[in-house]
């Protein structure tokens, strides 16, 4: 009997451990891009979909340009095609214009497109012309390995309208080699006083930037520079500059809002936690590569990803550029969280509060939705589910230019990124504990998601730009800013945006 | 016969103009009077508050449209300059005279936002080739991060990029001028200066005056080299008119405001464009 009982074990443990393999021998054969794994069964698995019939049928989608995003839509597009025998036809739209490529016809009670990409703070104004995300997909496996954070990202109050396909988040990226070596610890320590350390506020990143800025520090034969950020106006701008807000602005202590006061909808944007973000924010234009005043995102993954810089910070496209394959840097750089700050602004008492607060910022990222008005949802959202499965997931997770980001769970596994993409471990722990530590936050803050929001991040990325450009003081363009937003407010109907708002403030204050 | 069926014949054309003009102005000026914006959708009517709005809380419209003032004017003057230097040139019978007609008119041929792209790459301050050369000198321009700086790197490519449309209309003009004011002044001595002067400029003034105000149209339009290569910044300091229309309206899908903008920036343009030529008419023309 014990005999037995040992050979059923080892029957079903080797068919358990073997069965994805042998899925994979099946369909990474068809479909290299999924080779590292293969097949992994799910809802929308290769397998499952192989068993669909779309024929005769046509999906439309309007996606970003390639490579982010549009790169994977159109790869998983042509699988789909393969895998069921639909139609799949494929738009790319640049960034600035996927809000209004399908918010036009959306507005006009058309849907030529059947599955829309764009960012998930589109969520407000997209929302009526979206349909939900059936319970089917609500409750498969794969949805449940969702985290929390980007569940609520996807969500409108309960009600999940985009599919969640990206995560995305700010954090802090850095040259390992350079922070983490004894030599030039050594070297800092003696020249400034100050330990080389991975910053732990905005003050320190600003020190070591300018030092490690305009000279030659990895011997390359070409000079570094201190930071690479998004200064470049309107193009996402407006999310550095909260990145670097949160920790002066968002106190733990006065819940009830981070953009605005929620009670009265007066805006926090010129209080003296944002001006002094700007402040610091307006000093970096000193420590960044020439021409870094008009970095856009692409700009900021090429410099930080090729060598060129300390320290940046933003979405992950930077860091994963860094530790491909072909990168000059890879296994040399680190993540941390978003520094702190040594004070804190409290908008309650209008005082500063002298104590270290960092908080991390949950930004905003691809999102993408089936439009209510479509004629082939169940085949948008089969496509969607594909899109996300767990092979294509992790395939597209090792690739930087694909934008795909971790949003499940079982992202923060950091064997994923030591076996199939070759990560240092120690370097793909802090990477996975960075992100996970972001999502246990208790600190957090959420894109603004209101009633016409690009007429508030438009007024913020004008003001922050002024201010960068010397146009301006940081106290008066955020005066300037602050009084548009009321303008806003006040156009669109403060109770539209206090509504819509509250919404934001319930995940910020850990309430929903 | 009845003189009236010649109107039947009209209608196909009255129809087109109806529908590629007409309507779409109508459509702006009826949409300019709606709130239409991403919350709520619809021709809904507001009077004139978007016209308000525009006129006493929005100086950011008026310094654009300053700012396109200058950027215009000073691109056509450049334009008109090198354009004609450059049509006097090939004008005259020297070698490779087809070979640098058609070189000549290459940027103009060339998609404005691909070259918009490859001229960013260019003054790119750390990466681009420009301040590679210039560094050899010392120096290295803020090209497009400096607000004064980057107002003439656009000025660089929107001249670079429409210089050849004033060439080929100022050549086009200097072939059909008649031969004997030539023959006269050369009978009569005149240096080559002065034949410019008092021959062949007078003989350009209708010419040159219609291509002034054919390239002032398209220059206010500036748009594709903004976006590209600056964004309108740093700061505000190269936004125009029309790139803040397209941030208001395709943007920020503030439909409504756009529409009022955009009928007022029209109205602005017919006025001064008008009071432009007329200037242009009695100081070159003498009339």
């Amino acid at each position: 009997m014990k005999i037995m009982k040992t050979c059923l074990t080892a029957i079903i443990s080797s068919l358990m451990i073997f069965s994805p393999m042998a899925y994979a021998d099946k369909w990474s054969d068809q479909f290299p891009h999924i080779k590292a794994t293969g097949d992994i069964p799910g809802d929308c698995s290769y397998e499952k979909m192989s068993k669909k019939n779309y024929k005769g049928k046509t999906l439309k989608i309007n996606t970003h340009a390639i490579p982010v995003m549009g790169e994977p839509t159109a790869l998983h597009a042509e699988q789909f095609e393969k895998l069921t025998g639909a139609k799949v036809e494929v738009t790319h739209t640049p960034a600035g214009d996927l809000y209004s490529k399908a918010m036009v016809p959306f507005q006009a009670g058309q849907a030529p497109y059947d599955v829309v990409f764009g960012f998930s703070n589109f969520i407000n104004d997209w929302k009526r012309y979206l349909a939900p995300v059936p319970k089917k997909y609500m409750n498969s496996p794969e949805m449940k390995d969702v985290t929390k954070s980007h569940m609520g990202v996807s969500s409108w109050d309960g009600t999940m309208y985009q599919y969640p396909v990206d995560g995305d988040r700010h954090y802090l990226k850095y040259r390992k080699d350079v922070i983490d070596n004894p030599e030039m610890q050594k070297k800092y320590k003696a020249d400034t006083g100050n330990e080389l350390r991975v910053p732990r506020t905005w003050k320190e990143y600003a020190q070591m930037a300018k030092y490690f800025n305009d000279w030659d520090w990895d011997g390359d034969g070409e000079k570094e520079y201190g930071s690479a950020e998004v200064m470049k106006k309107d193009d996402l701008m407006f999310a550095a500059f909260f990145s670097r807000s949160v920790a002066y602005a968002k106190n733990p202590r006065t819940p009830g809002g981070f953009f605005f006061d929620l009670e009265t909808m007066k805006p926090n944007i010129n209080n003296p936690g944002f001006v002094e973000a700007l402040t610091d924010w307006v000093e970096a234009t000193k420590y960044v590569p020439p021409g870094g005043t008009n970095f856009g995102l692409g700009d900021e993954i090429g410099s930080f990803g090729g060598g060129q810089t300390l320290f940046s910070f933003s979405w992950d496209d930077a860091f994963i550029a860094a530790m491909q394959d072909d990168s000059p840097i890879k296994n040399k750089v680190g993540a941390a969280p978003l520094p702190g700050a040594d004070r804190v602004w409290n908008r309650v008492s209008n005082s500063w509060e002298n104590q270290y607060n960092q908080a991390p910022y949950i930004v905003w990222g691809w999102a993408v939705g089936v439009a209510k008005k479509s004629k082939v949802k169940d085949m948008a959202f089969d496509y969607l589910c594909f899109f996300s499965n767990g092979a294509n997931h992790q395939a597209d997770l090792a690739i930087g230019r694909f934008g795909v980001n971790p949003f499940k769970n079982s992202d923060f596994d950091p064997n994923i990124y030591i076996n199939s993409m070759g990560w240092d471990p120690e370097i793909a722990n802090s990477y996975t504990q960075t992100l996970l530590d972001m999502e246990k936050s208790n600190n957090r803050v959420f894109p603004l998601r209101v009633p016409g929001v690009f007429e508030f991040t438009s007024a913020v990325a004008t003001g922050t730009s002024k201010a960068l450009a010397g146009q301006l003081s940081p106290q008066e363009a955020l005066d300037e800013v602050a009084k548009e937003w009321e303008a806003i407010v006040s156009r669109v109907g403060k109770k539209a945006v206090q509504d819509a708002y509250a919404v934001g403030v319930k995940m910020e204050d850990n309430k929903l | 016969m009845n003189f009236k069926h010649k109107y039947f014949f009209l209608f196909p054309g009255l129809f087109v103009l109806i529908g590629i003009l007409i309507f779409p102005i109508i459509f702006v000026v009826r949409l300019s009077l709606s709130g239409w914006n991403s919350y709520n959708p619809g021709l809904d009517y507001i009077g004139l508050e978007n016209y308000i709005r525009l006129f006493t809380d929005d100086p950011r419209f008026w310094e654009s449209f300053f700012r396109l003032s200058f950027l215009s004017v000073t691109t056509v003057i450049l334009q008109y300059v090198i354009g004609f230097a450059l049509a006097h040139m090939v004008w005259k019978d020297i070698k490779f005279k087809r070979f640098f007609r058609v070189l000549f008119l290459v940027p103009m041929m060339t998609t404005p936002v691909i070259m918009t792209v490859i001229w960013r790459t260019f003054f790119h301050e750390s990466l681009g080739p420009v301040n590679d050369l210039l560094s050899v000198f010392g120096v290295a321009p803020k090209w497009l991060t400096d607000p004064v700086i980057a107002k003439f790197t656009v000025i660089i490519v929107e001249v670079w990029q429409w210089t050849p449309f004033m060439f080929l209309l100022l050549l086009a003009g200097l072939l059909s001028l008649p031969k004997e004011p030539f023959l006269a002044a050369a009978i009569d001595g005149a240096s080559p200066v002065r034949k410019f002067i008092y021959v062949t400029f007078p003989l350009m003034a209708p010419i040159s005056i219609g291509a002034i105000i054919i390239r002032l149209i398209e220059a206010s339009k500036i748009m594709d080299t903004v976006y590209v290569l600056t964004s309108g910044g740093p700061g505000t300091s190269t936004e125009t008119s029309s790139f803040y229309i397209f941030i208001k309206g395709l943007r920020e899908f503030q439909m409504g405001y756009a529409a009022s903008m955009s009928f007022t920036y029209l109205i602005i343009m017919i006025i001064s464009l008008t009071i432009i030529a007329k200037v242009l008419t009695k100081v070159l023309l003498k009339e």
